[in-house]
């Protein structure tokens, strides 16, 4: 099992396990993480893009609303969220859609979130999946509490919470490390560091050299890894995962990635970002390295990647299909979960609005 | 039945429920070996131990939003927030995220928690410990908002809103954590939340108030033997309970409310729009409102002159019934 001290943070150390060309230090692989494993990991990494793609695509024709892409951190979300065990609680951002393929969930969800329907957000209580935090860094406090709370209880019930480097001004991230660490919560803190907040470059968001290190701050062990490795990312969570189940306390891991798209569908990267620095991160993209990684090991050919793009291509096309289809909030949707029982006041609000809707 | 003061009979119910329900978590800044700056919390922690009563890092935030975590997990967190004031660096994991997660959530996912604190001015305090800034809250869908304004109302508010399935914000008027005792049962028992008390019947006028504004309310009223005031405790601010408000300004027509708020904003400006709008032409003097003003709270040399006292509730009460 990978030891964090190998990897402190101050000595500007960082996991890698599959190197931009897709060759491996097997010594570093986790036993869990199988060629079976990583041809999954790989199939929800491409199924991700995809759903990206697709929403890129709709957002344009104006049939969904603004929403944040993935590409080219497609590895950290999978690979660390299948690290985590079933029963765990995943703690999103607004980048993390990725979590819903990790949980098996049907991804008709994303586009109906983003369409602008709370429904996407009714999920079986099971599935352990917090709704999207779009106020940066107000989650993480969530993921932990309920690791403190798991802690508290002697289960072994872990939450991973996820957000950006942007997200590490916010004092609530600072205090949600303060939090686990003082009452050793069974939580993993999973900074996707994409070097990019909207227009606002990793240098100007701390003076601090990693973003790993914080957690050395706060009394836990911080990594940083390669972030387009899903091997690497994988081994973390893996490794961070069974310390916090054991009581050992939380881990920050920040997952040094790019993001190679815009913030979201409303801006445009061109006007703040030199192309020159994203252009050599299309070659250490994450798809693309595990593509070679499985091709020299003889487990992927242009046969195997055809059928899985029109596979993707086709759930996606279902999933879309599914969310458009789903009817609109109706008025007893918007007012009926505020409390646990409609008020009299809401009653009469509701009353009074369904004068203007009778359909709805 | 023993006498007890509001901080004696909020240790109870804390106590009592803590016995109950092994869920029952509580949380805040010294709220453990301390008992709290108002030993509101005194020997909990020597009774349920260092797992059930967290004596956490000085970060609001930090707690409010902890403790969200640990309700969907399946803990009842009570958290205690110093004082009122400091609630504000708390107020987007309460606004964005407490309040709001059952609904964005379609009910799935909830976070029942009760979030105590002192409320309000005249205990001569530092800055920022004076606040009567209910408003934000009440203007808040998701959340309740209770008051409690006797050491019986304490007790049984306070075990509705631990039971209660809803996030409830809990203000405890600090002014009357000591100054008053009163007969509180032992046995456990709820008062509901979203239902006000009629605390004494009248025909003259309604009086609406909340909290300390009560006794105020009261010690006015027991200078005129002549006035018959009905006066109402609202006990919860959100959900409002308009109906018992509507009957009783339906057979007084006169209508005053007292707060100790700022005036802008505030839930008496509420009550009066409702009230003048459902009862225009009926009522027999516009709805008068007496509260704080629109200014920082005074340090404690400054305080009485921001606080509503008995000559200004005398004077409204003397506009309400001069005019017929």
């Amino acid at each position: 099992m990978l030891n964090f001290k190998d990897y402190n943070p101050l000595e500007g150390k960082q996991l890698q396990i599959m190197d931009e060309k897709g060759n491996l230090n097997e010594s570093l692989r986790p036993a869990e993480l199988t060629d079976e494993l990583l041809i999954d990991i790989y199939k929800k990494m491409t199924l991700l893009r995809e759903m990206d793609k697709k929403a890129a695509s709709l957002q344009r024709q104006g049939r969904m609303g603004v929403f944040a892409s993935s590409y080219g951190q497609e590895a950290s979300v999978i690979a660390s969220s299948m690290a985590m065990g079933k029963e765990d609680w995943i703690v999103p951002a607004y980048r993390q859609q990725g979590a819903i393929i990790a949980k098996n969930l049907p991804i008709s969800n994303f586009f109906l979130y983003y369409k602008g329907n709370e429904v996407a957000s009714r999920l079986p209580r099971e599935s352990h999946l917090f709704p999207v935090a779009i106020p940066v860094g107000s989650q993480p406090l969530h993921a932990a509490g309920l690791g403190m709370a798991a802690r508290l209880k002697g289960d072994q019930t872990c939450a991973i919470a996820y957000f950006g480097e942007g997200a590490t001004s916010e004092g609530e991230t600072l205090e949600a490390f303060n939090f686990a660490g003082v009452y050793k919560a069974n939580t993993i803190f999973f900074c996707e560091n994409n070097q990019w907040a909207i227009s606002t470059p990793r240098l100007r968001q701390t003076a601090a050299k990693t973003i790993a290190q914080k957690g050395v701050a706060f009394g836990f062990d911080g990594i940083q890894v390669d972030g387009n490795d899903p091997f690497a990312v994988f081994a973390a969570t893996l490794a961070a995962r069974k310390r916090a189940a054991e009581g050992e306390g939380p881990t920050l891991i920040e997952s040094f990635t790019y993001r190679l798209g815009d913030h979201t569908s409303a801006d445009s990267a061109k006007k703040y970002r030199d192309p020159a620095e994203v252009e050599p991160w299309h070659d250490k993209e994450p798809l693309l390295r595990t593509r070679l990684y499985l091709t020299q090991k003889g487990l992927w050919d242009d046969q195997k990647e055809e059928d899985l793009a029109n596979e993707v291509y086709n759930q996606v096309g279902i999933a879309v299909a599914e969310a458009e289809k789903t009817p609109n909030q109706t008025i007893d949707d918007i007012f009926d979960y505020t409390f646990a029982e409609l008020t009299p006041t809401l009653q009469e609000q509701k009353s009074y609005l369904k004068q203007f809707y009778p359909e709805t | 039945m023993a006498l007890l003061t509001m901080v004696q009979a909020l240790n109870q119910a804390l106590d009592q429920e803590m016995a109950a329900n092994p869920n029952v978590v509580i949380m805040g800044e010294d709220v453990g070996h301390d008992g709290g700056v108002f030993r509101v919390t005194d020997g909990l922690i020597q009774k349920y131990g260092e797992k059930r009563v967290l004596d956490t890092p000085l970060a609001e935030a930090g707690i409010v939003g902890t403790a969200l975590g640990m309700s969907v997990y399946g803990l009842r967190p009570v958290v205690e927030i110093q004082f009122f004031g400091f609630t504000y660096p708390a107020f987007q994991e309460i606004v964005s995220h407490v309040a709001r997660l059952r609904t964005r959530t379609r009910g799935v996912y909830t976070c029942p928690m009760v979030i105590r604190t002192p409320y309000g001015i005249g205990i001569k305090a530092l800055e920022h410990h004076s606040e009567s800034t209910e408003a934000y809250f009440t203007h808040t869908p998701g959340i309740k908002v209770v008051v409690p304004s006797s050491p019986y109302d304490a007790k049984g508010l306070l075990i509705s809103a631990m039971r209660s399935e809803d996030p409830v914000l809990f203000l405890e008027p600090s002014r009357l954590y000591r100054s008053i005792k009163q007969e509180v049962p032992e046995t456990v028992y709820e008062i509901p939340l979203g239902k006000a008390k009629i605390l004494k019947q009248g025909t003259d006028l309604t009086i609406v108030a909340w909290g300390s504004m009560l006794r105020m309310v009261m010690q006015t009223l027991s200078k005129d033997q002549n006035l018959s005031a009905e006066v109402i405790d609202l006990r919860t601010l959100s959900p409002l309970d308009w109906d018992t408000i509507f009957t009783s300004v339906e057979k007084t027509r006169r209508l005053l409310i007292v707060a100790e708020a700022p005036r802008l904003g505030g839930l008496a400006s509420d009550i009066s729009a409702t009230v003048s709008e459902k009862f225009h032409g009926k009522l027999k003097a516009p709805v008068e409102r007496v509260t704080g003003f629109d200014i920082t709270p005074p340090l404690p040399l400054g305080e009485h002159l921001y606080m509503v006292d008995e000559k200004r509730i005398l004077k409204a009460i003397k506009k309400l019934t001069h005019s017929s």
